[in-house]
């Protein structure tokens, strides 16, 4: 039988559509249908300024909009050579970090809800909210924020700003305790978990997969410490790995990388230098002719943005690194063989955005 | 009494249309049947509310709260709402089929009220001595709704969700049924009016007999109602809606009431059997005391009380757990739930075969009477509940050992936990600038 799962399903996450070949319900083979949500954004960012492209990247991954963001400012800055003042890039870090927790939060409520816990979806949503409700006062959007420009940041950080985020963190460990309670102990989370959607190091590494689903088969990537970018390079913190590549490793994953999160928001908090946030711009950014790629570690994996530039106002050719759109092609080899229910899972564990991979 | 008189009067008036004997065996039944109906749809109404405000509660939100005080119309107000809709019918299915199913599925939900026990005297319909026959019967004509839903709608999602159901339903309503015979060995009676008669006489509920045959009978009704965690058949993040997908309007509102119903009957059938029904200490004084009405109105509302109880922790549970995978569900069910259903018949039969050979030995007694069920002295009684829990951890460890090597059963020594590594820095991509 053939079943077409999307673009209408409620946990295709967006309009993705599989087409799913099952016998009884096991999954003989899957393809997917991606386009529906197809914007041309490579295409639309050659005829923008450089500066004006900026809000267009923030929708790659809706839900890490300042992540997102990140990749294209800092992309041209270093192709302009521009020094971009430590207070921004503190900021930055914390504000991106801020950003990842809000991101995994999102994933692990979709998640447990594709697997059928409800309740977890709204706890998770709750402490997101306290997140956007920091990125609401700084960025004037809780979803759709524009947070950076080239060269630093469009304002400082607002007056409480280091309250707001202190409290989040001092609270959000008890929380992040509280979900554990309810699924990593839990016998029906477990059996829906543990042992599917296996992929191992090489096959992951072959697929080339990024951000969680590469570091829960156990392969320490993290461009965060490979290639530190923003305030990176001054952090302390550590690279949670999985053994098996299973969706049980990529969900403890994903909560240790929260709790790191929190430990590098910490750091940054406690060195968070004073002075100006922004750098002196030329009237008209003009990044020389040649060509530059940039990466950053997204929360769903290695944003990378790869600019070629022929000395105009314009950039001549962009095309973006989707870590979603890479991770994706790692649904075939991990569904088939499973039952209906986990592609359902699988597709949750792999945290794909479409408006990534449909760019 | 002055409480029914208006009884007497409407009794009167129909006297003088009607004959003595067909208002006793037909319009009076039909009275019943009427403000049965309509009671349980209110109470599978209140049901849903109820069941969106402890979720509510569970999840740190409010609920419904705009309708009425606290939204306590929101049921009336969801229900108009259906009502109004339109009756949409996909073109490609079935349309007869798709047009009767829902009716079979509350049909069959509502019929098993006539024998539901509320309470004593006027408070039951029909005392069938069949009666829990006849509930197990019943419900799974249910089941035949959901499969002709799934299949009359022409639509691959309701397919999976009506064979899902049709395996499940079938699978479960065995474990279903073994459960409930530990329990009819102490009745020793079909009637579920005698069943709770037979525990009143005994002063005992029959959930400290059998502790492992109510943990069954919960378990399997949950899944036989297609509830959280085994929701298969409409799992939504699946199969979108399962065997409902192409139903809208007031057929989709007439599945959910047969499911409501279908719980409340569980809940009914499990406080009649394991919950000693809608005895309660100290009720009886008023019975004996000459408020008959008001007797049975209160064991009316402790029935109640008991079912609701029962009812609330199906929603704790579907709001708690995680959805089981098909399979799973189909191990639990066979590999778990009948094996231990089997195991409980026979370690009841063991007690009560142990229970009356000491009976008499060596001047212990054990068995009181055997009139209407198994009354047993405080020896008896202690020598069963003994034997009862010992009985779920020796099933327990029974099943453990015969399920060790299944992969599921092992997933706590799977369990394992993440390695944090610290790697070296590589060269950073941007140079911090202290200064400029």
């Amino acid at each position: 039988m053939v079943l077409n799962m999307g673009p209408q399903h409620p946990s295709t996450h967006g309009v993705l559509r599989v087409v799913l070949k099952l016998d009884g319900e096991t999954v003989m083979d899957l393809d997917c249908d991606i386009g529906y949500l197809h914007r041309g954004m490579e295409k639309i960012a050659e005829n923008r300024m450089y500066t004006q492209i900026a809000p267009y990247w923030d929708r790659l991954d809706y839900i890490a909009a300042v992540s997102n963001g990140l990749v294209w400012v800092e992309t041209v800055e270093q192709m302009m050579g521009l020094a971009v003042p430590p207070r921004a890039h503190y900021l930055r870090t914390i504000l991106t970090e801020l950003n990842r927790i809000a991101s995994h939060l999102l994933w692990l409520a979709t998640h447990a809800l594709d697997i059928g816990a409800v309740t977890v979806l709204l706890w998770a949503l709750r402490e997101r909210e306290e997140i956007l409700k920091i990125f609401e006062r700084q960025f004037g959007a809780r979803l759709t924020c524009h947070a950076w420009r080239v060269g630093g940041m469009p304002n400082d950080a607002y007056d409480d700003f280091n309250k707001d985020v202190r409290q989040f963190i001092n609270n959000f460990p008890k929380r992040l305790d509280e979900y554990e309670t309810v699924l990593s102990e839990n016998r029906i989370w477990l059996s829906r978990t543990v042992g599917i959607g296996m992929i191992s190091a090489e096959d992951a590494i072959a697929i080339g997969l990024s951000g969680p689903a590469l570091r829960g088969s156990g392969v320490a990537w993290d461009v965060r410490k490979s290639r530190p970018y923003a305030a990176y390079a001054d952090m302390d913190f550590d690279i949670p790995l999985g053994e098996n590549g299973d969706t049980y490793d990529r969900y403890l994953v994903r909560l240790e990388e929260m709790r790191q999160s929190r430990r590098i928001i910490d750091q940054a908090l406690e060195k968070l230098p004073d002075g100006p946030v922004n750098a002196k711009l030329p009237k008209v950014v003009k990044p020389p002719a040649g060509d530059y790629y940039h990466s950053i570690e997204g929360p769903k994996g290695e944003i990378g943005c790869y600019l070629v530039s022929d000395g105009t106002a314009q950039p001549w050719r962009v095309r973006v690194r989707p870590p979603s759109f890479i991770n994706l092609q790692a649904l075939r080899q991990m569904c088939v063989g499973h039952l209906v229910a986990d592609v359902v899972a699988i597709i949750g564990t792999l945290d794909i955005v479409l408006g990534e991979i449909d760019r | 009494m002055l409480l029914f008189a208006p009884i007497d009067i409407l009794n009167n008036l129909l006297l003088k249309v009607f004959s003595q004997e067909t208002i006793t065996f037909f319009i009076w039944p039909l009275i019943q049947i009427g403000l049965i109906v309509t009671l349980v749809a209110l109470w599978v109404a209140y049901a849903t509310y109820l069941e969106r405000k402890i979720s509510a509660f569970m999840q740190a939100r409010l609920g419904p709260m705009r309708v009425g005080p606290w939204g306590l119309l929101q049921p009336i107000a969801d229900g108009l709402k259906l009502l109004t809709k339109e009756d949409f019918i996909p073109e490609n299915a079935d349309r007869w089929i798709f047009f009767f199913a829902p009716y079979i599925a509350v049909a069959s939900a509502f019929i098993v009220f006539s024998v539901i026990p509320f309470g004593p005297d006027w408070a039951v319909i029909a005392d069938v001595n069949i009666g829990l026959l006849l509930v197990l019967a019943v419900s799974s004509v249910g089941v035949l709704a959901l499969i002709l839903a799934g299949w009359s709608s022409n639509s691959k999602y309701a397919l999976l969700g009506g064979l899902r159901s049709s395996a499940q339903m079938v699978s479960y309503e065995v474990a279903m049924g073994l459960s409930l015979i530990g329990a009819l060995m102490f009745a020793r009676t079909l009637s579920l009016s005698g069943i709770v008669a037979a525990q009143g006489s005994d002063s005992i509920w029959y959930l400290v007999y059998q502790p492992a045959g109510f943990l069954i009978f919960l378990i399997s009704g949950i899944a036989e109602n297609n509830r959280a965690p085994f929701d298969l058949p409409e799992a939504e993040s699946e199969l979108v809606a399962g065997f409902h997908t192409e139903y809208s309007g007031m057929r989709w509102s007439l599945f959910f009431m047969a499911e409501y119903a279908a719980m409340v009957v569980v809940a009914a059938v499990a406080t009649t059997v394991y919950l000693g029904g809608w005895y309660f200490p100290f009720v009886y004084r008023l019975e004996t005391s000459g408020h008959h009405n008001l007797f049975v109105i209160i064991s009316v509302l402790v029935f109640l009380v008991k079912a609701s109880i029962i009812l609330y922790i199906y929603f704790w549970l579907r709001w708690t757990l995680p959805r089981f995978r098909y399979d799973q569900l189909m191990d639990i069910g066979w590999k778990w739930l009948i094996p231990s259903a089997l195991i409980n018949i026979v370690l009841s039969g063991f007690a009560i075969f142990l229970v009356q050979a000491l009976n008499g030995w060596r001047g212990i007694t054990t068995i009181e009477s055997l009139n209407r069920g198994l009354n047993l002295t405080a020896t008896g009684k202690g020598i069963m509940i003994v034997i009862g829990v010992l009985g779920l951890f020796a099933t327990a460890a029974l099943l453990a050992r015969i399920n060790w090597r299944s992969r599921d059963f092992n997933l706590r020594v799977q369990r394992r936990n993440i390695r944090l590594v610290n790697v070296p820095q590589g060269k950073p991509a941007v140079q911090p600038q202290p200064g400029s």
